[in-house]
């Protein structure tokens, strides 16, 4: 009866939620807790990642994101090296695996990759020695976005099992709806994707999710709605008309929100298009999480690195 | 296994500690109680409890986990990981006396690990470190300033401090 | 100089004239000179008890990307394997850089296959210049040269109006028009089946619909133009369909069938091992039964491997930016074993009639034959050897096959082109 039940954290990697037990992400989550008070005190560092070099290998335009692990890596003592190269997909001068084997040379730990392809982070893991973490690859994951999402949600409403959470936008080319989608349900929640059907992916009803093209017959069924950006350089072919008819139909309105349930919360992955995924008076008000999340997003993605280096230490032995 | 801390004993260590971290320290400074996680944790919340009672004023307790601060976390660590737990201290440490609470003083590692964790918080006035028990083995230069018990341990053996709120009963037992 | 080979006591399968008996084949002076029960000795005598005795085997679609991507293959290097394997004869794809579109780059092919000394070696010519889909290239001259269809392979000709045209023009020369049908507007960038795993996978997918749209607009072109037409690798349950229905309409229509749309599925994908990156992609188990389905029925026309050579360093990228395409030719047979033998779906000479005498049907060559007078192309199969695929001991330059370790059964032990034994598995 002396300990509590131990529960070892063992993935050298994080590339995805799809993997993960309800379990493991219950884990970060709660380890997550232990790394919030680093933010808000006055010294700002802990020595756990001290001497480890973290970089951020990002292919893909991303200021948020890239700081937030930046800070998080720094946090944690951890020196952090930028790699931000802008690579089209017909990979032209070094390929992606010759890029990381050079870094990996140099004596990197962790790598953080953001790329275009998905499955890049999956390739990469089989690659090198390093310790990888997936920060957005193609439209396959986002799993600290996944994680910072659920972590929000649980620490205001305390639990997700039973809750009903609505992912509103471009879900066919989304990470994050994706991320969400394998988090939300592995820890009880019921997950609604909400769309034109032209920005819902094929065979969803393989996926355990249910599907809306209606925003305002969902919005007051629902505890959290989850507001995806719009992202117009991933787009192909035009699929709603105008940027008009989509806010019309899709948008968090100040309108739609009175019929919203009073506790709801509004989330959004950032960055906002003011006017388009929601009102400036949504997402300034009172449901709004949104600093929250980016918040939170700190706190996990310590999380994150803290045990993807732990389980590195381990797998040494 | 062998007992060597019962009950009645345990009291009358935390009685012991009490007066002599009272009679040592200066009234007109502030003392609070930090516990290590998470034994200590228990310790200095009925350390605190007992120094408010008899100073007549609130000494403050908070809880301090130490897992970010551990030497060992780039080594293999066997079966247990250590898990990040929250450190709960709410009030300013600035100018404090901390009372820094451990079950048991070993090799010294964790009361260095809880110096560097308070330092990065604040900057106390002075640093006491009280346990229950003073076992021998130290492999850093780390003392105590209370030590309720002294003891010379085999090093196979560990001291095993049991407390009613986290096992159900007082005792400290060697095996 | 009169040279001559008796190949004794084989299992002699020969579709083309409803051969299917245990005798003798004699050659002599490049040429079958005779098929049966055979006293007299000859100057090389192969035993082939227990063995099959086929017509050289022919797969009328692969890429030896000469000229241009010599370092992925040549057409030496691709013949030598080709012949390994028991393919006698192979046709060429012309998307090579630059591609085969007029009667010098014909021959160039011809040239290089004759420097080898492995397979035959025939080559189709592309139906537009630069195969940009635009205006028709010089098929008249190609045809001349020896060129034995056409195809834009690796594209499809996306202007129906064109691709009228081509047919129309072609009906000045016998030779067949062959399409890879891929709508691209409808397939985007895809590199995969558009389904369940492209979902989760995160990468963009292709419908079926962009083959079958393409293959449907085809068959009513055919019907105007009258002209014979290929359609190569189909891989869906709906072309199929479509290709039943075109057939029961006796439309002058063929087809054909890559071992890995009869062997793999899209799950294959699901760890972004980029060797199973193929155009057109791997689907599903419902499309694989349309496909052996068809097969049994006699729907379909040819196997082909669709051999696509590609380095080691090539392959080595994230699944998005990888090349498409699996090199299969030195394990082909096994695979078709393994696919449609030892399932029942074919028997031997059923197998064997889809590897030699309808293929060069579709090519217009007198070859896939052992008929008497006709070129000594023989290939001698251990049909219940069993052995393991082993890349790294390809004489293929290519590595990027996904069936490396795998075991398959049906060895090729010699193979003859012209009364010359150019390959053998115990040298």
């Amino acid at each position: 009866m002396r300990k509590n039940k131990q529960f070892n954290w063992q993935r050298k990697h994080l590339l995805g939620l799809n993997e993960l037990t309800a379990e493991e992400i219950v884990h970060i989550l709660d380890t997550a807790k232990g790394f919030e008070q680093i933010s808000t005190r006055s010294v700002k560092k802990a020595p756990p990642l001290r001497g480890k070099v973290v970089v951020n290998l990002f292919f893909e335009d991303s200021t948020r994101t890239r700081i937030s692990f930046a800070l998080a890596a720094s946090r944690l003592s951890a020196d952090v090296i930028e790699f931000t190269e802008k690579v089209s997909s017909v990979s032209k001068g070094e390929t992606l695996l010759d890029t990381a084997r050079n870094l990996e040379a140099m004596g990197i730990d962790i790598v953080v990759i953001r790329h275009s392809a998905g499955g890049a982070p999956k390739f990469l893991s089989r690659n090198i020695n390093a310790c990888v973490i997936n920060a957005g690859d193609g439209y396959c994951e986002h799993p600290t976005q996944g994680l910072l999402d659920v972590y929000t949600i649980r620490k205001i409403k305390g639990t997700l099992e039973g809750l009903k959470i609505a992912i509103v936008g471009d879900i066919a080319h989304s990470r994050v709806a994706r991320s969400d989608m394998w988090a939300m349900s592995k820890l009880g929640a019921e997950v609604i994707f909400v769309g034109p059907p032209t920005l819902i992916p094929a065979e969803v009803d393989k996926l355990p999710v249910k599907v809306s093209y209606s925003l305002d017959e969902v919005i007051e069924k629902v505890d959290v709605i989850n507001m995806l950006r719009i992202q117009f350089e991933r787009l192909g072919g035009n699929p709603f008309p105008s940027v008009r008819e989509y806010s019309h139909y899709f948008g968090l309105t100040v309108e739609r929100m009175k019929k919203a349930k009073p506790d709801i919360l509004v989330m959004h992955p950032g960055p906002i298009n003011r006017g388009l995924e929601m009102e400036s008076e949504v997402a300034d008000g009172s449901n709004s999480v949104i600093l929250e999340q980016v918040k939170n997003g700190l706190a996990v993605r310590m999380a994150v690195l803290f045990l993807v280096n732990q389980a590195a230490a381990q797998q040494i032995s | 296994m062998k007992i060597i801390l019962d009950s009645k004993q345990i009291e009358r260590v935390l009685e012991d500690l009490t007066a002599r971290i009272i009679s040592e320290t200066s009234p007109k400074l502030d003392i609070a109680v930090v516990g290590i996680r998470s034994r200590g944790e228990i310790l200095a919340q009925r350390l605190s409890a007992r120094l408010s009672e008899k100073l007549g004023k609130d000494v403050p307790c908070g809880t301090l986990d130490i897992t970010l601060y551990r030497d060992d976390l780039n080594s293999p660590q066997g079966n247990d990981q250590p898990q990040v737990r929250t450190t709960e201290i709410g009030f300013d440490i600035d100018n404090r006396v901390i009372i820094l609470v451990d079950d048991v003083l070993y090799t010294g590692r964790s009361a260095r690990a809880a110096m560097d964790a308070l330092i990065d918080l604040g900057r106390p006035k002075a640093i006491k470190l009280a346990v229950l028990v003073d076992r021998t083995g130290r492999e850093l230069p780390i003392q105590a300033d209370y030590a309720g018990r002294k003891t010379d341990v085999a090093p196979g053996k560990s001291v095993q401090v049991n407390l009613v709120e986290s096992d159900g009963k007082d005792e400290v037992v060697i095996e | 100089m009169s040279s001559e080979l008796l190949i004794k006591n084989g299992r002699v399968i020969d579709p083309a004239n409803g051969i299917d008996k245990v005798c003798d084949v004699l050659i002599a002076d490049e040429k079958i000179a005779e098929v049966g029960k055979i006293a007299k000795n000859a100057q090389t005598v192969i035993d082939a008890s227990g063995k099959l005795v086929t017509p050289g085997l022919i797969d009328i679609h692969v890429h030896f990307r000469e000229p241009g991507d010599e370092e992925e293959e040549t057409i030496a290097s691709g013949s030598a394997a080709a012949v390994a394997a028991g393919f006698t004869s192979v046709v060429c794809m012309p998307n090579t850089t630059p591609p085969i579109e007029n009667e010098t780059d014909v021959e160039y092919v011809h040239r290089k296959a004759r420097q080898a000394r492995k397979t035959h070696v025939y080559t189709m010519g592309a139906i537009t210049k630069n195969r940009e889909g635009v205006e028709l290239a010089e098929m008249g001259f190609m045809a001349e040269a020896g060129a034995v269809g056409f195809t834009d392979d690796g594209n499809g000709v996306q202007d129906p109006a064109v691709m009228l045209r081509a047919l129309k023009y072609a009906a000045m020369f016998d030779v067949v028009i062959a399409q890879h049908c891929q709508d691209n507007k409808f397939a985007g960038n895809g590199v995969m089946n558009a389904g369940y795993y492209s979902t989760i996978l995160g990468l963009p997918g292709t419908d079926a619909l962009a083959e079958e749209m393409m293959l449907w607009r085809d068959i009513q072109l055919v019907r105007k133009a009258g002209v014979r037409y290929h359609a190569q690798h189909i891989s869906t349950a709906g072309s199929v369909e479509l290709i039943r229905a075109a057939k029961k309409d006796s439309l002058p229509i063929t087809c054909e069938v890559t071992p890995h749309n009869l062997l793999l599925t899209e799950k294959c994908c699901a760890e972004y091992d980029t060797n199973y990156k193929v155009n057109p992609p791997l689907r599903t188990d419902k499309d694989i039964n349309a496909l052996k389905q068809a097969i049994s029925e006699g729907l379909v026309d040819a196997l082909v491997t669709d051999h696509a050579p590609h380095l080691q360093s090539e392959k080595e990228l994230e699944f998005l930016a990888a090349p498409f395409g699996i090199a299969s030719l030195e394990c082909a047979l096994g695979l078709y074993v393994k696919a449609l033998v030892e399932p029942g779906i074919l028997d031997w000479p059923g197998l064997i009639e889809l590897m030699t005498t309808r293929p060069a049907k579709i090519i217009g060559v007198d070859k896939g034959t052992l008929g008497k007078g006709k070129q000594g192309d023989v290939t001698i199969i251990d049909p219940n050897a069993e052995y393991k695929v082993d890349v790294n001991k390809f004489r293929s330059k290519s590595r990027n096959c996904p069936y490396h370790g795998w075991m398959l059964k049906g060895k090729v032990e010699k193979t003859i082109v012209g009364g010359e034994i150019r390959f053998s598995a115990d040298s």
